[in-house]
């Protein structure tokens, strides 16, 4: 499978502060990529450098096959890119915005310009100054989606989107999906929309990658949260290793267990006598509280 | 009025160079002129023969306004007359970046939501302004007493320059009110001030003349304080004139604030096109309509100063036929069409700085592009960084072309009209003008260096042409080392017209303006983008 983005060893310091230390990114092309970190992590340091307007202090990068800094003009006209503080010229109206943009990439498929402005319900003639964050942010998304390119670059595209503007994104990126010839890199701190998403997910904290695969491949790196109500006493369960947080009151317990160590507290459960049962798996938010909590790994 | 003392406290630590440097460099700056004044002018015989020539001369009275006296105050006072109006515009500017431009990136909401009344901004914005030229009142007047002038001519002085700077602070706390955008806000105002001075330049020059405009300069807050006289008739009743009005446009600033919301402005904002018209679809299209409205208001401005200093060039040949006292000084001078030609000349001098100006703010624009993240939409979507550079210095150098001649050729149709010489007269105005252009190029240059270079630096490119200004209006008058007078590109333009049109300058001007230009592209091309 070919790859649509290829970064390796990325450094990049602003002054005394390093922003990206060996960063690793692999995006393959056709899927969505989620770019999972909290604010300040260098997602965007990250996505500047592929867009050819940062060049790393050590590492490299290659983009769609290309030189980012080398060959940036050529390839950005077969992406579209929607910054994360997406800033308009106040005196340009939306409409004007978005076919400036089109036509400098040159492709703009009008008919769906104008689906899109009526699914995020936008109104193309207001000025630049005039729009609120979420409006702005739809200004670039219009103009990116309507764009027919290769490669979709989204830095937190739905922080300044209302719930109902949010599914409508995601329902566009799923359309996205179904005809799978484009590359979808999605920066994000919002969990949800990535667990909804994507296809693999990479996990940055303090400029590395600390974490990169599917959600399943995660998956095993976390614990299942249990609860139950038994029959008889839990005997040995709360000390059977893989087993975490443990709470008995009464005849219900609760405790989460380490993926690996899932079938044999089952077999202890079942032993014991089993009358309900709740699994619940990890959320994406369990994973990313147990990256980010005390630090390295 | 709550919270008004921290956000004071709060503008002095924003502007803590800023503030003091201007105060005290133009409060200190006349005082500076008494010892040159007495070593180029030993005896009052000398000084009253200076004051003879100087009192019809229309350069002058356009650039300084009218000499009423030839005592060593007097004539300070009279050389230091432009000062008022870099005072007004540097208030001005003071005033609005602390409201408007505050309220439009959105820290004032910040700021309103805390525990600050609703006036407090504009309150402390206008507190600061009056304060600052309140102190810049009280340097001048000491310094002018600390050089052995006497105390009233030094405290009307003082308050000739303060009070230029308050009822600009008025105008400004208008004008914030206006607009959405503190880009316009701040155009209208320099556009106010731009008014005043020429009614001001307009009133004083037919002063010297028949007298019938006069009157133009009582429309002018800068002619009321330009008539307080220091030292010669120290009238201080255009000092209350000027209290008032500042008084009067800083209520009209409140009230006006009082009736709109947070962001608003009260003039509406239109709707736009819902789809972009056929030739929007390159980086120099947008370019055009990011720089088309400034580009209007210079080309007006520069017209209207044309045809202003075209009409009254009248006056400067009339004097040679009508002062018979005066006649030989001129004879020697070259007479009346040389007298006419120095003129044009110091016009040009004056408009080829203005038009500096321009090409400083058009190039800067580049590095507004920049931190608004507008540069960064454009630089990803497939326009290689040289040529959305090209799109926007293509205005730098253009566009004050495109205003000199303006200038140039309404000024030379004016005069050549009135004298019934327009062959003769347009040539020598427009050339004039357009021996300024490579200056001003060299001044973008500067600007652009910076932008590539040290992008966080770039607004010290206004230093630059600051510094111009003040080798031109003080360097000259207190004739300085002829190696600091070199070190503006402005010293080395020939003057036009009169004087030698040799190409040398030109063709080094132009080289030296090539030079830096490529040096910051060069940067430019290097460097991340965007640096915040």
């Amino acid at each position: 499978m070919t790859e649509a983005i290829d970064a390796e060893g990325l450094i990049k310091r602003f002054g005394p502060t390093v922003a990206l230390d060996g960063l690793d990114l692999r995006v393959r092309t056709g899927e969505v990529h989620g770019f999972l970190g909290p604010n300040g992590a260098g997602k965007t340091t990250t996505i500047r450098i592929l867009l050819g307007l940062m060049r790393p202090d050590g590492g490299t990068a290659r983009l769609l096959g290309g030189d980012p800094w080398r060959d940036a003009t050529a390839l950005h006209r077969r992406l579209a890119y929607v910054p994360g503080d997406v800033t308009l010229w106040p005196s340009l109206s939306g409409g004007e915005v978005i076919d400036l943009l089109g036509r400098l990439r040159g492709s703009l498929d009008r008919k769906r310009r104008d689906d899109l402005l009526e699914r995020f319900q936008l109104d193309p003639r207001k000025k630049g100054r005039t729009y609120s964050k979420g409006n702005r942010q739809k200004v670039a998304l219009v103009a990116a989606l309507a764009s027919d390119v290769e490669m979709l670059m989204l830095d937190e595209p739905t922080s300044g989107l209302d719930p109902l503007m949010e599914e409508q994104f995601r329902e566009v990126i799923r359309d996205e999906k179904r005809r799978g010839d484009r590359t979808v890199l999605l920066s994000s701190h919002i969990l949800a929309e990535v667990e909804a998403l994507c296809d693999r997910i990479t996990i940055i904290r303090d400029g590395r990658a600390v974490e990169t695969g599917t959600l399943a491949d995660m998956r095993h790196l976390t614990r299942t949260n249990i609860q139950a109500q038994l029959v008889g006493p839990p005997d040995g369960l709360s000390t059977l290793a893989g087993v975490h947080d443990f709470r008995a009151e009464g005849d219900r317990v609760v405790f989460d267990v380490d993926t690996d160590a899932l079938e044999p507290a089952l077999r202890t459960l079942v032993k014991v006598g089993v009358r309900t049962l709740v699994s619940q798996p990890p959320t994406l938010e369990e994973l990313f509280l147990r990256q980010y909590e005390g630090g390295a790994r | 009025m709550t919270g008004v003392g921290k956000l004071i406290r709060l503008i002095l630590r924003r502007d803590r160079v800023l503030l003091p440097l201007w105060v005290v460099i133009l409060g200190a700056l006349p005082a500076t002129y008494i010892s040159s004044f007495k070593a180029l002018f030993p005896t009052a015989v000398a000084r009253q023969q200076y004051a003879d020539v100087s009192v019809h001369n229309a350069g002058f009275v356009a650039l300084y306004g009218q000499l009423s006296g030839s005592s060593l105050g007097e004539l300070t006072a009279w050389r230091a007359g432009f000062i008022p109006v870099m005072i007004a515009l540097f208030t001005l500017l003071t005033v609005i970046r602390h409201t408007r431009t505050e309220e439009e990136a959105g820290r004032a909401e910040l700021i309103g939501a805390g525990v600050v009344g609703r006036h407090a901004q504009l309150a402390a914005a206008l507190i600061v302004a009056f304060a600052a030229n309140a102190v810049l009142a009280l340097i001048v007047t000491a310094a002018m007493i600390g050089q052995g002038q006497p105390g009233a001519g030094s405290l009307a002085f003082g308050l000739e320059f303060g009070a230029a700077g308050w009822a600009f602070a008025g105008v400004a706390a208008v004008t914030a009110q206006l607009t959405s955008g503190a880009r316009a806000a701040r155009s209208i105002a320099i556009l106010a001030l731009g008014v005043a001075w020429m009614l001001r330049l307009a009133g004083d020059i037919s002063a010297i003349g028949s007298g019938a405009l006069a009157w133009l300069s009582w429309l002018s807050p800068i002619g009321w304080v330009q008539h307080i006289f220091p030292y010669g008739g120290n009238h201080w009743w255009p000092v209350v004139l000027t209290v008032i009005f500042t008084a009067a446009t800083a209520w009209v600033g409140v009230a006006l604030r009082a009736r709109r919301d947070l962001g608003a402005g009260l003039l509406p904002d239109r709707l736009g096109r819902a789809a972009a018209a056929p030739g929007l679809r390159s980086p120099f299209a947008l370019a055009w309509r990011l720089h088309r409205g400034l580009l209007f208001g210079w080309l007006a401005g520069f017209a209207a100063l044309g045809v202003l200093f075209g009409a009254v060039a009248q006056s400067t040949a009339d004097l040679v036929n009508e002062n018979a006292s005066l006649r030989d000084v001129f004879a020697r001078m070259g007479g009346a069409s040389a007298l006419v030609d120095s003129y044009f000349a110091s016009t040009a001098g004056l408009l080829g700085l203005m038009a500096a100006g321009y090409a400083v703010q058009a190039t800067l624009r580049l590095r507004d592009e920049e931190t608004t993240g507008h540069a960064e939409v454009m630089l990803t979507s497939s326009v290689a960084r040289l040529r959305w550079a090209a799109s926007h210095l293509m205005f730098s150098l253009l566009a004050p072309a495109a205003v000199l001649a303006t200038a140039g050729l309404l000024e030379g149709l004016t005069y050549g009209a009135i004298s019934h010489d327009v062959g003769g007269q347009l040539g020598g105005a427009l050339s004039g003008m357009m021996a300024q252009l490579p200056a001003a190029w060299v001044l973008a240059g500067v600007a652009v260096l910076l932008f590539g270079l040290l992008p966080r630096w770039a607004p010290v490119a206004w230093g630059a042409l600051a510094a111009c200004v003040l080798l031109l209006l003080v360097g000259t008058t207190l004739q300085w080392n002829q190696w600091i007078l070199d070190v503006s590109p402005f010293t080395h333009v020939p003057h036009l017209p009169g004087g030698d049109a040799v190409a040398t300058p030109f063709v080094v001007l132009i080289a030296v303006a090539a030079i830096l230009t490529a040096g910051g592209l060069a940067a430019l091309r290097r460097r991340d983008i965007p640096v915040g």
